[in-house]
């Protein structure tokens, strides 16, 4: 009675896991982005170099193992999304100073390495999704996910810039006005669909940078846990026969 | 020739004396159950940490400019890197399940009852270490909730009257937590506190191996001289240290009945172990917590802080009681009053299974309790979690109360002559 | 104790396999502590191939340049001292490069792509000295020979293509590093491109 009792109280504390991430109020998208999928991870991995990498570094990840691993040639990375002339073996950074930086935008941009793990793809892809016009910010744009944010909308020429719907919403007995959702306005590159597929196609790329031994590790887990069947398997055996002796 | 070798080797140390002794012909009750897998898997859990733990200082720059990105190039740069530092980290989870497990087994079946006090205070110590251990651990990949962590822990010492604030300055070493804590931290972590463990379960084995193992009967193996019928002795050779001053009944040696057994245990823990190694190291952000993968910031305190999942149900003992100095006592108290467990049960029958029906729920209740508070100080405060962890609180030191109130005149069922299967 | 018969080849059987296959994972995971031990990405980006411009080198003229944390010499060879080198390979330990201290490319008279332009690892084979140039003055050390290296350390001595001089404790020729030219004046040391 006492192990069942213990087996379902784990089981219960593994259902409570999902309620520790804490995160923001407003339901993220799901970015249903894949670390297998090699072509979006080097749009993804463009993507960064062209419009994030101008202010947010990578400084713990280098670009010759990046390129490496989502299959793209060390020469056409060091021609293609080498911008700085950095050798290939180096980390992927950029020029600017913490101290300008914070000059510029009021706080340094964050180092964009982990964000995946601090965050989660999900927030990754729905902040990129999130921004809209609002003109009482600096930058002339927010974002539903990470209200005031001081960043502008670097992928503006290729979303266009949102408008946002708002709702009328009870919260703690006001009623208050809030951006739900946003809608395109028609002027970027991108149409919704393949602006989403950008999105995520950036979120795959940082998913991977936050932990780049992911797809390794899986494939080693698998013959790792395989071959220990075998030896658990062995070892019943001979647990079994050496307790024949025992009565 | 190998005969020789063992021979010569004999005559200078006890090596074959003490592989009789302690292995070959130890006395272990025949009837171990499931629960009885996690010594030997703690033992296991303990090797994989000195080992990886050892691997990992071969990169890890422990100062604060250093250690958050020194844990990124071991993550990336250095080959199999990542697989050394998650057997690291998952190892730490995975040490305290199978001590709290082990913990567990010792209360249901009357382990720590007489003669096995002073295992259990050794059990106790290990326990103790283990939880400096893993917290100074924790402060060193330098992460957001390293550093907040650290902090919050460190400044419950500051409660202590008069020489609080002194004392935990003493420990920063700084007016911050910084590079000095970082450092000494570091030192403590990979070699005083590892040398205290290793040390202390020499000790309880030695403890163990002189008073015997208890069962899941808690019924003992170990007879008065004579009293046992010949045919009634099993048919194993056991050492003369043992057999010279007790009859044994119901006893097979430790090896290799119970290698073989333990090699089923390990593998099987190893490949629950490697599953989360492998395919979810960080379980949700509760084996590693998202705002660590940030470097520590000293003017930025993440928006929830909690201490890593282990430590979460005396963290939520300390939140329940709104005055500090009390709630660290409380919290101080609960771990305290673990320990006094031989002493608080006055019951003569060891086991749950023979124990009256209201010792099984008072354990039940216990066990509960115990969740519960890990998942408040797990997550963030809520004025129902309030009351839950405040709850909860007074039901866990109830367990102690009512099991020395009960014990002293429990109705417990009649033991059986010979251990049951 | 027990009433069957205790079949022992079974046992046997079970206990070496058991042993085997644990064996084996143990040795497996041996392999990450191993591995771990190799140059990381960090090393091998610092010990990447570097570039060296020799428009500037005059004939004659040896610059150092560093690659994997040692010195390798880029060495511009005269006329005078390819003539020379064919002329001692009677007092030369190894003069026809048998020894592998160099690629397939180099294994030639002169140890090197061009006969001109000379690239040698700057460390003596002996114990690890860095050898010094003695440009026109090496005829003291070796009679009817101009230039060549010296070692102060032990006095093993090498002529311009590297190869070690008999009766030196140095055992080996100097190693030549891969190198490639990416063009007339541009040479890339530590990688050979566009050779099998």
């Amino acid at each position: 009675m006492m192990k069942k009792l213990i087996i379902g109280l784990f089981a219960l504390s593994i259902n409570v896991l999902p309620a520790m991430a804490a995160g923001p109020s407003v339901p993220l998208m799901e970015a249903g982005n894949d670390l297998t999928d090699q072509p979006s991870l080097q749009r993804g991995a463009k993507l960064f170099m062209n419009y994030c990498l101008g202010c947010h570094q990578m400084e713990y990840q280098r670009y010759e193992r990046t390129f490496r691993d989502i299959g793209i040639p060390k020469e056409v990375g060091l021609e293609q999304l080498i911008f700085d002339g950095s050798k290939v073996g180096s980390h992927i950074t950029n020029a600017i100073t913490k101290d300008d930086a914070a000059k510029w935008f009021g706080a340094a941009p964050p180092d964009l390495t982990l964000i995946a793990r601090v965050k989660s793809p999900d927030y990754i892809y729905t902040y990129l999704k999130s921004f809209y016009k609002d003109e009482s910010r600096p930058f002339g744009v927010n974002n539903i996910v990470f209200p005031s944010v001081g960043m502008p909308h670097v992928l503006q020429e290729l979303q266009g810039l949102p408008t946002p719907i708002t709702e009328e919403v009870e919260e703690h007995g006001h009623t208050v006005t809030k951006v739900i959702r946003t809608e395109t306005d028609g002027t970027g590159e991108m149409s919704v669909d393949e602006y989403d597929q950008a999105a995520r196609d950036l979120t795959n790329f940082l998913e991977y940078v936050g932990e780049p031994s992911r797809l390794e590790s899986e494939a080693l887990g698998i013959k790792v846990i395989g071959f220990l069947i075998i030896l658990f398997i062995l070892a019943f055996m001979l647990k079994k026969e050496y307790w024949r002796d025992v009565h | 020739m190998f005969g020789k070798i063992i021979g010569w080797i004999d005559d200078r140390i006890p090596m074959t004396r003490v592989w009789n002794m302690h292995i070959a012909q130890y006395p272990a009750p025949k009837n171990f159950n499931f629960w009885y897998f996690f010594g030997s898997l703690a033992m296991l859990v303990l090797v994989n940490q000195i080992l990886t733990g050892i691997w990992l200082t071969m990169n890890f720059v422990p100062s604060s400019e250093g250690a958050f990105a020194s844990v990124e190039y071991i993550m990336r740069d250095v080959e199999y890197g990542w697989l050394l530092r998650y057997l690291h980290s998952t190892g730490a989870s995975a040490f305290f399940i199978v001590v709290y497990m082990h913990m567990f087994r010792g209360m249901i079946y009357g382990s720590y009852q007489k003669p096995r006090e002073l295992l259990w205070l050794f059990g106790m110590f290990i326990f103790l270490a283990l939880m400096a251990e893993a917290f100074m651990g924790y402060l060193l990949p330098w992460g957001q909730m390293s550093f907040w962590g650290a902090q919050v822990i460190i400044s419950l010492f500051g409660a202590i009257p008069v020489i609080g604030d002194d004392l935990t300055l003493w420990i920063r070493g700084d007016y911050v937590i910084s590079g000095a804590t970082l450092n000494r931290f570091f030192a403590l972590h990979v070699i005083a506190l590892p040398l205290v463990i290793v040390i202390l379960v020499f000790l309880h084995i030695v403890a163990l191996h002189e008073v015997g193992s208890n069962n899941p009967d808690g019924v003992e193996i170990k007879r008065k001289k004579g009293s046992v019928a010949e045919e009634d002795k099993p048919k194993f050779k056991f050492h003369e240290y043992y057999t010279d001053k007790k009859d044994i009944v119901d006893a097979i040696p430790f090896h290799p009945y119970y290698t073989v057994k333990d090699i089923v245990g390990v593998v099987g823990f190893l490949i629950l172990f490697c599953w989360v190694v492998f395919f979810m190291p960080a379980m949700n952000g509760f084996f590693l917590e998202g705002p660590n993968f940030e470097a520590a910031n000293p003017l930025k305190t993440p928006e929830h802080i909690f201490p890593v999942w282990y430590f979460t149900p005396f963290y939520a003992i300390l939140r329940a009681i709104p005055d500090k100095l009390i709630g660290v006592a409380a919290m101080g108290a609960s771990i305290v009053v673990l320990a006094l467990l031989p002493w608080l049960d006055r019951g003569t029958v060891k086991s749950v299974r023979y124990r009256c029906g209201f010792h099984k729920w008072n354990i039940a209740g216990f066990v509960v309790t115990f969740v519960l508070l890990g998942w408040v100080g797990a997550t963030p405060q809520t004025d129902m979690k309030t009351i839950i962890s405040q709850i909860c609180t007074v039901t866990y030191f109830m367990f102690f109360v009512l099991l020395f109130v009960y014990s002293k005149n429990e109705k417990t069922k009649p033991l059986p002559e010979r251990l049951t299967k | 104790m027990s009433n069957a018969p205790v079949d022992n080849g079974r046992r046997r059987f079970l206990t070496i396999a058991t042993s085997v296959v644990g064996g084996v994972g143990a040795a497996g995971a041996a392999v990450p502590f191993i591995a771990s031990w190799n140059p990381s990405e960090r090393a091998k980006s610092a010990g990447a191939p570097v570039e060296v411009d020799i428009s500037k080198l005059e004939p004659g003229q040896l610059i150092r340049v560093e690659w994997r944390g040692k010195p390798v010499w880029v060495v511009s060879r005269t006329p005078k001292m390819l003539e020379q080198m064919k002329e001692h390979e009677g007092q030369l330990r190894d003069p026809q490069s048998q020894e592998p201290q160099q690629l397939e490319s180099s294994t030639n008279d002169y140890r090197s792509l061009r006969p001109e332009i000379f690239l040698a690892v700057g460390i003596c084979t002996h114990l690890g000295c860095s050898p010094g140039f003695f440009q026109g003055n090496f005829g003291e050390k070796v009679e009817g020979t101009d230039d060549g290296f010296y070692c102060p350390c032990h006095g093993s001595k090498f002529d311009m293509a590297g190869r070690v001089f008999k009766s030196v404790p140095a055992p080996l020729n100097l190693e030549i590093p891969p190198y490639t030219f990416l063009d007339e004046t541009t040479i890339l040391v530590g990688e050979e491109k566009g050779v099998a």
